[in-house]
């Protein structure tokens, strides 16, 4: 009778997370439905129209999607070639080591910085850094969001890919050792490919993380509206747009910025989910 | 009677993990060319430490010394370059290790890969014939060559394995328990196999199973604790052994 009733609480406890989960995406497409029906689906996405003028509202997600991808990009390409050499030094060359322990402990402490340190950083210090190299005028921009979202991401990348080059095994480096292989040899055509869909999945990781990340980009993108036409651009991404507006915007517009809430959720999602998957597989193999 | 010429000579060659623990010690021996040479012992006595310092294997773990000599052809492999000493002497190990992420083709042809060697097509096609050839699989596969090698049979994975190293043409072909994840019908092939093999290369091979040993080998070592307590012809060290402890250990007292 106990177990039963402890069954039956456990089931219920475990429930409303699911519950959570699906309030959460119910509320976002409600609020979200009148932008959608004003504006339809498809044109919402592609539009670039962000304007505010009363009785000729225009909003269009297409800037802001633009800026999420661009920071995103941008940001993975500046992350490789960093968290790649981490990955390999932890992972494979000093493999077990103290200095390997150190030096994934920082790397893992870059993980815990709140992003608002690194949001005043990259204002405080990088900012002038930019303007005084004459890469942009204001300072601020995409280029400035990116290169700070690297650094957040850099973690994520190399734990888990030095994880997946740890994995592989030790003969199967020795049978390449005993055919006279080199050791950059045996990284670059063992480790790698057997590793490879591991590393592969720890970055589609890194991008979930980079794609939602608000406060820092908030702080460093410039904040403007319009679709940005270069990387040193300024520009506003999916979710500095809704945490700039969100606190004056009612009727039309809280419902487009809730859209964009919407499809951030959903590419968010698609993307850790793809990642995990990928990373079960990789794990298997 | 034919004069001996030793491929490979053990010259007190010792073994150390730590400054404390020597794992092989003293051993001297000379291994004839084109013979199968049988290291036997029990588990821990140095019997494949001493069979990866052959090849240098040990110089990839930073705590791992060796010291003696090792010649090889007359000259000390200790003191030559880890690549072009492995590039002589091939090693298969007791687990097959075909390349995951390449073809059975490939495999065979790794070493020439690994090494940045470029071959013309007609010569890759030849060695992956000649090789497969000569360890019996060329049939078996001959049509999946574009198959990934972890698609085989554990038999055939370890017949791909010892292809992939005598493509390279080694002097010398060191096996680790090559024989012992496989099932006796797979055991009883590659044993068939290497008595073929060595008339092309110089066979030293670690294994658990005296029968094997005795099937295959011409001459043996018993080690013991790290020390060669005994060296000489096969059938002579079954049927009189000099050692009281290899012949504890032959007789199944000791294990």
């Amino acid at each position: 009778m106990n177990d039963k009733l402890y069954k039956v609480l456990l089931f219920i406890v475990a429930l409303i997370m699911p519950i959570v989960c699906g309030g959460v995406v119910y509320a976002l497409v409600t609020d979200a439905y009148d932008a959608f029906e004003h504006f339809g689906f498809f044109r919402f996405l592609t539009s670039s129209e962000w304007s505010y003028t009363e009785g000729a509202e225009q909003y269009g997600a297409l800037p802001f999607i633009t800026g999420t991808l661009m920071t995103t990009l941008l940001a993975l390409v500046f992350c490789i070639p960093f968290s790649l050499p981490v990955a390999l030094f932890v992972g494979e060359y000093f493999r077990d080591s103290r200095i390997a322990a150190v030096l994934s402990t920082v790397v893992d402490l870059l993980a815990g910085i709140p992003s608002i340190i690194y949001g005043l950083w990259g204002f405080y210090t990088l900012r002038p850094i930019i303007m005084a190299l004459n890469i942009s005028p204001q300072g601020s921009g995409i280029l400035t969001a990116s290169l700070v979202l690297a650094i957040m991401i850099i973690p994520y990348a190399s734990s888990l890919s030095a994880e997946f080059i740890k994995m592989v095994p030790n003969d199967l480096k020795e049978g390449a050792y005993s055919l006279g292989a080199t050791r950059l040899e045996v990284v670059r055509n063992v480790v790698f490919p057997v590793a490879g869909s591991g590393i592969f999945s720890s970055y589609v990781l890194a991008i979930g993380r980079a794609l939602g990340e608000t406060m820092t980009v908030t702080m460093l993108i410039g904040n403007t509206n319009d679709m940005p036409n270069s990387i040193t651009a300024t520009g506003n991404s999916m979710a500095s747009i809704i945490a700039n507006q969100f606190g004056e915007a009612d009727g039309l517009r809280l419902s487009s910025l809730i859209a964009i809430g919407l499809i951030l959720f959903l590419i968010t999602a698609i993307i850790n989910m793809v990642g995990k998957i990928m990373i079960k597989r990789a794990r298997i193999a | 009677m034919e004069s001996i010429t030793p491929i490979l000579e053990f010259k007190k060659t010792c073994v150390s993990y730590t400054k404390q623990t020597m794992a092989v010690k003293y051993v001297s021996a000379a291994i004839e060319k084109n013979s199968i040479t049988a290291i036997m012992g029990p588990s821990g006595c140095g019997k494949s430490t001493l069979l990866r310092a052959v090849n240098l294997m040990h110089n990839l773990y930073s705590n791992i010394r060796v010291d003696g000599e090792i010649l090889l052809n007359g000259e000390n492999i200790l003191s030559m370059e880890p690549i072009d000493v492995r590039r002589r002497v091939g090693m298969v190990f007791q687990r097959p290790t075909p390349f995951p992420t390449m073809s059975i083709y490939d495999n065979v042809l790794a070493g020439f890969a690994l090494n940045g060697i470029r071959l013309s097509k007609v010569e890759k096609d030849a060695t992956v014939e000649r090789c497969l050839k000569s360890v019996a699989l060329w049939d078996e596969v001959k049509d999946v060559l574009n198959k990934k090698g972890t698609f085989l049979s554990g038999g055939q994975q370890q017949r791909l394995c010892i292809a992939r190293a005598l493509a390279m043409k080694p002097d010398v072909l060191l096996m680790d328990e090559p024989t012992s994840a496989l099932d006796p019908i797979a055991t009883k092939h590659i044993e068939e196999l290497l008595l073929e093999l060595q008339k092309e290369v110089t066979i030293l091979i670690v294994t658990h199973n005296m029968g094997q040993a005795m099937r295959i080998s011409s001459k043996s070592m018993f080690m013991y604790l790290g020390e060669l307590v005994e060296y000489g012809d096969t059938a002579k060290m079954f049927s009189e052994p000099a050692d009281e402890r290899t012949k504890a250990y032959l007789t199944g007292k000791m294990g």
